[in-house]
């Protein structure tokens, strides 16, 4: 699993739970909310999704760091290396 | 604000397993076409329903779809088209003189049922329970819906009346236009019944469940041979406004609302009581000033139950005696029983009559039960009537709830 890897699997979360959000171009280091209409409810559905499809869990503390494509590479990747060295 | 105020109906939408718009519905129940479906029921196999087919994303984001629920979809559909009907310039209507009263039987089953049974696949571990759970069972959610998308901000809220639901829905409309606490009401009454197994499961263990080999045969009210409801959804919400305003606008006047009576049983949780409902009906004809020979149409609620519908049928030659002017039909026979839509729906089917004069029957008759047997029913066929000024629209619920709504032709004394 590579940071972009990572970066896929959040945006395919997001094109579940935003299916009317155009998400061809969608930067990476700019925050998800700036360029996204994505409320607090779409964050804990991308915290739900993301516990459900792989595993992870964000605990609420660490919600801040899903802001970007970017922060969420930089902050899960350790997570699902942890996972697939189970 | 005088309790003589005169309310009005200017616009209709609705969906219907056999219609999504009222002149398809219209047009389905004259030509005596049911539409019955058969569905999975969780846990429960096959099962006769009525399923409606409207186009959501007509008036919703796809995002609106997936967060809300299905009866706030349904909602916001017969608001939107019933909108639409009206003619009002909504732009520059105030939205906080807008109220929005939905009928529901119930709210919450469908939503609560799905996340037992996605828990149930994560070892029943609740943090796997979805966060969208309380805006989507809240009892105000179907017309909370609403006013989120059409950006209403006057009152909204549902009225948990079981099977009475639609009529009580308009009736309070009618009572805040009254009042004077909105100018435009959207109301009426909203159903997403088919997706709860536990409405299947109740009326199935209660011995009250239709089937038939042909589903669009199973609800078949008045039948010696009918066996039960058959649960649909559905919805049918209308523009009410005070008649002075909306002669103002120049609006299309589709009927008047000329009386109600909504009243108890406080005798059974299921069984109905006929003498309440005789009750019901004849405060209701006093409040509209009206004789029982002043009903032209009485449209009525039987669904199909052994029991149920006798009791009905003995209410109203209770009250019809000596009535050759006034025809009795049935529309769950095409429809299924839409639950919190029922009253609203059925109301909704029996109002073209006023302009094109037919009454539709109830279908699905093959051998009258003699129990059930009175002057004026219409069976099978839509007859055509002299006179069509009135119809009486019985809904009636468990824990004994009744209501009876009598509307009018616009115009007439």
């Amino acid at each position: 699993m590579t940071k972009e890897d990572i970066k896929q699997v959040v945006l395919d979360i997001i094109a579940d739970i935003a299916p009317d959000e155009d998400l061809s171009a969608v930067k990476p280091e700019v925050r998800l909310r700036d360029q996204l209409s994505l409320d607090s409810m779409d964050f804990l559905d991308i915290v739900m999704e993301l516990r459900k499809k792989h595993g992870i869990e964000v605990p609420e503390a660490d919600y801040v760091q899903l802001a970007s494509l970017d922060s969420c590479a930089e902050y899960l990747l350790p997570k699902f290396q942890a996972k697939g060295s189970k | 604000m005088s309790s003589k105020t005169r309310i009005v109906i200017t616009g209709i939408g609705l969906t219907a397993p056999n219609g999504n718009s009222l002149p398809e519905f219209r047009a389905n129940l004259l030509a005596g076409k049911a539409r019955i479906a058969e569905i999975d029921v969780r846990h429960m196999g096959r099962h006769p329903a009525g399923v409606c087919d409207f186009d959501a994303t007509k008036w919703q984001k796809r995002k609106e779809i997936r967060n809300g629920t299905r009866v706030g979809s349904i909602s916001i559909y017969c608001a939107r088209e019933a909108l639409g009907d009206s003619g009002l310039a909504w732009e520059s209507v105030d939205k906080s003189r807008v109220g929005v009263y939905l009928g529901i039987t119930e709210h919450g089953n469908v939503e609560t049922e799905n996340e037992i049974h996605n828990i149930s696949q994560f070892g029943n571990d609740t943090k796997y329970w979805t966060h969208h759970h309380n805006p989507r069972t809240v009892a105000n959610n179907p017309a909370g819906e609403v006013t989120m998308n059409m950006g209403i901000t006057g009152p909204h809220y549902t009225i948990g009346a079981a099977c009475a639901a639609g009529n009580a829905g308009l009736i309070q409309a009618a009572q805040m236009l009254q009042l004077g606490e909105v100018d435009v009401a959207f109301a009426g009454g909203v159903s997403e019944s088919i997706h709860t197994f536990g409405i299947f499961a109740g009326f199935k263990n209660q011995g009250a469940l239709g089937a038939h080999d042909d589903p669009t045969k199973a609800s078949r009210p008045f039948d010696k041979n009918r066996n039960g409801i058959v649960i649909s959804e559905g919805g049918a919400i209308y523009v009410l406004e005070r008649l002075e305003d909306a002669q103002k606008r120049g609006a299309r006047i589709l009927a008047e609302i000329a009386g109600w009576c909504i009243n108890s049983d406080a005798t059974d949780a299921v069984l109905p009581n006929p003498e309440r409902q005789a009750e019901c009906v004849r405060l209701a004809l006093k409040r509209a000033g009206m004789k029982p020979q002043d009903i032209h149409i009485v449209s009525t609620h039987a669904t199909a139950t052994a029991l149920g519908d006798i009791q009905e049928c003995t209410a109203l030659r209770e009250v019809f005696t000596d009535c050759p002017g006034t025809y009795i039909n049935n529309t769950k026979s095409f429809i299924g029983h839409c639950m919190g839509a029922a009253g609203a729906l059925e109301l909704a089917g029996n109002l073209p009559s006023f302009e094109d004069g037919w009454v539709h029957p109830t279908i699905n008759i093959e051998e009258l039960d003699p129990e059930c047997a009175m002057p004026g029913l219409v069976i099978n066929q839509a007859v055509q009537a002299p006179r069509l000024e009135a119809i009486l629209n019985n809904s009636f619920g468990m824990l004994g709830i009744n209501s009876a709504l009598i509307v009018k032709k616009y115009g007439v004394a």
